[in-house]
This record gives C-alpha cells, structure tokens and sequence, in this order.
C-alpha cells in the first residue's frame, strides 16, 4: 500500500498502486482486479482521484503516441499522454489543443475524465468538444469505442464522467492550426465586477483567451486584471528557457495567509496595473503561469488547502458573483489565484461536465478546518439558490443535495457506470 | 539518405528506461534507429509512438528469441549486413523474484540467462564488427545489485555482476581502439519491472531522467556509468562494508 493524495494535500490515503504499461493489456489488469479507479498526474484538488484502501492504476506508463497527420491536426494517443508532451510536440508543425486548463502537467485521460475548459472556452468550448474517439476499457474486460459519431450517449457519459464509466486506454484528438508559439496579449485593469463584465462582454467577439484574476481582499472585492490574448504570427525570434523551480518542503504553516495575501494582492495589482497593456507573450507563461513552479501546492502547508470552484447562470451572474466576493472579504480568508472568466452561451458535451453559460469564480483557500467549512457553507447557499454547480475537480466536500441540483443528468449518466470503478467522490456523492 | 544518419541499435527497446533512451535520441537528431524486443506487438507499439515523435527518423523493428545463441548471432549479422551501427543499447533484463529463483531452478536458469549470459552475447555479436570498424559505442546495463551479493536479489546481483566483469575484460580488450563500452548501472528506477518496490513505498529514479544520464554517459564514452551518480558513493560504502556488519542488514 502507498499513501497517495491529491493536489490539494487535504491528506493522504493508503492505495494498492498498480501501473498501467501497456495497452493490449490493460483489459487483462482490469478484469483481475478489486475495484480501482485510473489515475493520471494526480492534479485534480480533491478526492475525485482518489480511492483510499482500493485499487488506483497509474496511467502515466501509458504515454505513448500511436498517429498524428499533420495535414489534418489529428492525434491520436495514449490516455496517459501529458498535455505538455502534445503540445511541444505539435505546436512547431502548425497545430495546437484548442482548449488546455491552467496546467499542461495533466493526463489526456484526466482532461476528458473531467472534461477540462481552459480560457478559451467562450470560443472553443471545453476538451471533450475536440475528441473524436475514446477507447474504453470497461471492468468485464469488454472494449467500448466511442465518440460523437460512434455510441454517442457512452461517449457524453464519459466525457466528464470521472473516470466511473470505464478507463480510457486511447484518444483521438481534433487539434487546431496556430502559427507558432506566441501570443498576442493585452493585460486591463478593472476597479469592479461592472467593468469586469462589460470587458467580457467586449472581449468575447475578438479573443480567443480571455480570463481574469480578481482580487477578493482589498478594495471591497471586485477589482482585478482581465487578461486576453490571441495568436500571433510573429514573434521575438527566441523561444524562453523555462526554468523549474521546485517548492522544496512543506512549511510548518501555510505560507498563504492574511497578512501574505494582503501584501501579494496589493503588489500584484499595482504592479501589472503599471505593466498594463499589449505585449508578446510564448503560450508556456500565459497559458500555464504556475507550471515552472513545481509542488507550488505545499506552500499552503501540512493540512493542504481547498480550491472552491463553481458556475452561475448568466442573468443572475452579476450578483452572485458580488454576493460571493463579499462573503470571503467579510470572512477576511481570500485566495490568491482567485479567477473569474466568464464561459461563453453552450451547454458541454458530457452528462457530467462542468461548462455551462454562465461565469465561473475559482478560487484557492488554506484549509483551516471548520472555519473553511462554513464559508463554504454560505457560498453553497449562493450557488443553490442561483441554479449554478460545482466543479467536481475541485471539489472534497460538496454536500450531495448541491450536486444532484447541479447536475440534472445525473440519473441519465448512473447507466453508463462501470460496477468494478469507485473512488472517494462517487461514494460521497453518488453513495458507492 | 540513410548514410548520413546515427544507426542506432536498442536491444530491449520495450523496457521503460530504453524507451525513454529512444525518445531522447530521436527528439536530440534524426537517426536510423533499429529496436529489438522480444514481444513483436509491444515493440511495434514503441516503434509507432518514436515515428510520431520523428517522422525523419527511420525506425526498424526486430524480434528474436534472446535465450537462442544462433538466432542472437543471425540477428546481428543481419543488422549489421545493411551498414555499421554506431552505437548498441543492450537494455533488457527483468527483475527476478530472488524467493521463486530459490525453490525452483528453471527460473534461477531463466533468469541468470535473460539478466546476463543474453547481454553479453548480444554485446559480443556486435563488438566484433566494431572492432574492425574501429568505431561505435557498445553500452550494456547492468545494475547496482551487481556490485555485492545480497540476500535480497543474488540471482539477479549475479547475473549483473557477470556483466560487469564481462564489460571490463572487454574495456581491457578494446582500449586503444576507437570502439567504446560503457557500463551503465541504475539504481531503482520507476518503472514497471520495480512496480513492486514502489508499492512498498521506495523511492525511484524516474526512467525519462535515468535515460538522459544515460544519453550524456554514451556520448562521453565513460567506462562506468551509475544513474543517478549518487549510486556511485551508496555503493561505495555498501561495497566496503565489513561482513561483520553486512550479514546484519537486511537488504
């Protein structure tokens, strides 16, 4: 048994860890087993990766390539294939992933398993909208291929179904053109969540990416950075050499906390408000600002920290958002990679996915206990009342009301599940 | 043209540490790269994912029986019939269980020939050619378990320790040639042979920084090789150590 936990430290559980090497013989390991859930980079917050005293296979020896044709950006790979590899690989041939969350450290497996969304969303949607075929591998040892065209109610249950449906072995992915490596980027300052939302709104037409950190302890709540960007063509002729930086203990305590937050946020704020404007940037800094910076997650010290993420509907989004911002000023515990985008008007792919028309707040938070808990408490009241949901990525302690309100194709997606699949999530939420 | 590319050859290409060897030298240059595995589907399945990686790159596969001197030897001929190799990764070998090998002498046979008679006849196929090409670089694994009996793992420590001293002699043989041999010595590396040892918690090497090391130890032809270098100090200390204090650990 090995101690495992997710990237958000909340704890570590002990799992019977068993690798997945080789494909042709995945459905062989499956079959032989007690019930597992696969596991990739482990980057997920809470306990959806997670299954303490059970079975996980480790997917990352399953990262090989099996095709990619550069005439038309198909790529076809193995599930444990980091994001990372995929693009360095194909970015210099022209192509792309259309849409990659804030970290390229994850599996191909993980991005579809939660159907990830990056900040392109509003014009490319979320990952599972570029897969054309998953291959399943279900628990009996039988193969399910699917995809939009092929099976497609397996293919919506297991986009975004966190991994419960069967464990992916392979993948074919639509890629997109690009010219290159760069970005075309403009950084704007906003003084509250009016403008915040009028840049959105503005955005939208003409960039790609559009995000925004918000920062949610100083000035009321609501003023903040929205970033944007587009590709470019050209570009400074040298690419950057990213240089690693590893987190190299855990602190005694949180490194994040009232008095840090406070000083971050206000030199963060002013000092980009000074840099504010267009600029080249390489797609590595923009898209993944935190991946040079490796086990950034132990700075919230030994007991871990909570990411809270969730979705409003658009026409109550303003006020929801205001409301939210406001508990965590009063509770005087705001995050420090407090993101506020707003996704653009369409429903995801998967019964479980998370995107949906609305704007979407993430947040991080150091985990002190009940205190965490009751903030939490009062954020859930907003999100229930408004109709919205929870990012199951994130989550590891949404109470079960919350979820099925949030997802209303919960019953239709509990057919497609695979009996010998379980983890900590499923058996908090959907009770096995 | 395949004249002016590197000829690489990886005889074990599916091991974990050979394949991460491979991606590294097909993403370094485009190189004529030929893999011997054992399995003819799982080195295929390598051999797809280094031609998305490269698609300049020529990559060949081969299967042999690598318990059969004669079929080891026509292979090599083979290889070598269609132009020189510059350099040979002998890379396979499995992780014996010592208990099993213990109580049941097929598969201490079985073994002792896969972890070391095997290599060295691979090796010693090809190091002719070399010779008389007076180039190339012949780089063996072997492992830190060679480096002292222990209760733990002796079959495979011998096995590997016959590599060493096989290595050696052929150091001795070859100096002043322009052929080179380097003896390459992991210590536990994450991959799916030592599965195992992860789950009870050891900590390992990861295979993709276990094959750079490798890489750069090829390319400067160094005669000894532990990856990662710290192993070069452990099993120093665990080399000397007095029976008096050795037969009392449990490793």
């Amino acid at each position: 048994m090995v101690a495992v936990s997710s990237w958000g430290r909340l704890g570590s559980w002990e799992h019977e860890v068993r690798t997945l090497s080789d494909r042709e013989q995945v459905a062989g390991q499956l079959k032989n087993s007690r019930s597992g859930l696969a596991y990739g980079m482990g980057r997920s917050y809470g306990d959806v990766c997670l299954n303490p005293k059970g079975v996980l296979w480790n997917t990352t020896g399953l990262d090989r390539f099996l095709s990619f044709d550069k005439n038309t950006g198909r790529l076809v790979c193995e599930a444990g294939v980091l994001l990372r590899d995929i693009q360095r690989l194909v970015i210099p041939l022209g192509w792309i992933m259309p849409v990659t969350p804030g970290t390229q450290l994850i599996t191909v497996g993980g991005a579809i398993a939660n159907d990830v969304h990056g900040k392109s969303h509003h014009v490319f949607g979320s990952f599972g909208d570029h897969v054309q075929r998953i291959k399943l591998i279900r628990t009996d040892g039988t193969t399910i291929d699917c995809g939009p065209d092929l099976l497609p109610a397996w293919f919506a249950a297991t986009v975004g179904g966190i991994g419960l449906t069967g464990v992916i072995s392979t993948a074919e992915i639509q890629l997109r053109r690009v010219a290159g490596p760069w970005l075309d980027t403009e950084t704007v300052p906003y003084a509250n969540l009016d403008e915040f939302f009028h840049l959105a709104d503005d955005s939208e037409a003409d960039w790609e990416h559009t995000v925004s950190w918000v920062d949610c302890i100083s000035g009321g709540g609501g003023r903040g950075l929205f970033m944007r960007g587009n590709p470019s063509e050209v570009g400074p002729r040298l690419e950057p050499k990213g240089r690693e930086l590893t987190m190299p203990f855990v602190p005694p305590v949180s490194l994040v906390n009232r008095l840090s937050l406070c000083l971050f946020n206000l030199a963060y704020f002013n000092l980009k408000k000074w840099q504010a404007g267009r600029s080249i940037v390489h797609y590595e800094p923009f898209f993944y600002p935190l991946d040079n910076l490796l086990e950034w997650n132990r700075m919230y010290g030994p007991k871990g920290f909570f990411q809270y993420q969730c979705v409003v509907p658009p026409e109550v989004g303003r006020e929801a958002i205001q409301a939210m911002l406001g508990e965590i000023v009063r509770s005087g515990d705001g995050s420090f990679l407090a993101v506020l985008k707003t996704f653009g008007n369409r429903e995801s792919v998967g019964m479980l996915s998370f995107p949906r028309p609305g704007v979407t707040l993430a947040l991080d938070f150091p985990n002190k206990g009940d205190r965490t808990l009751k903030l939490f408490a009062r954020l859930d009241a907003i999100v229930r009342e408004t109709g919205g949901r929870l990012y199951l990525a994130k989550d590891a302690r949404m109470p079960r009301d919350l979820f099925e309100a949030g997802y209303p194709r919960l019953a239709e997606f509990l057919q497609y599940r695979d009996p010998g699949l379980s983890s900590a999530l499923s058996r908090r939420l959907l009770g096995s | 043209m395949p004249d002016n590319k590197e000829r690489i050859v990886i005889v074990g290409a599916t091991s974990a540490i050979a394949e991460h060897c491979a991606r590294l030298w097909v993403k370094e240059a485009v190189v004529d790269l030929t893999l011997v595995g054992r399995d003819l589907g799982r080195t295929e399945r390598v051999a797809a994912d280094l031609r998305v990686r490269s698609p300049q790159s020529v990559i060949r596969v081969l299967v042999a029986d690598f318990l059969a001197p004669l079929a080891i030897s026509q292979l090599v001929d083979g290889i070598v019939a269609e132009g020189p190799v510059h350099i040979v990764l002998i890379a396979h070998g499995s992780l014996s269980d010592q208990v099993i090998c213990q109580q049941d002498l097929i598969a201490c046979h079985e073994a002792l020939t896969l972890n070391g008679i095997s290599p060295v006849l691979f090796a010693e196929a090809f190091v002719g050619y070399m010779q008389k090409a007076n180039c190339g670089t012949v780089a063996v694994i072997g492992s830190v378990a060679g480096d002292r009996g222990r209760k733990s793992n002796y079959i495979y420590g011998a096995a590997k320790g016959l590599i060493a001293r096989y290595v050696q002699g052929l150091q001795h043989r070859l100096a002043g040639t322009g052929v080179k041999v380097v003896l390459i010595k992991p210590g536990p590396t994450d991959t799916p042979m030592t599965a195992h040892l992860k789950q009870q918690g050891a900590p390992l090497a990861r295979a993709e920084d276990v094959a750079r090391c490798i890489l750069k130890g090829i390319r400067q032809g160094k005669p000894v090789l532990y990856v990662p270098g710290k192993w070069a100090v452990i099993m120093m200390i665990v080399r000397h150590l007095p029976n008096i204090i050795f037969n009392k650990l449990e490793i």
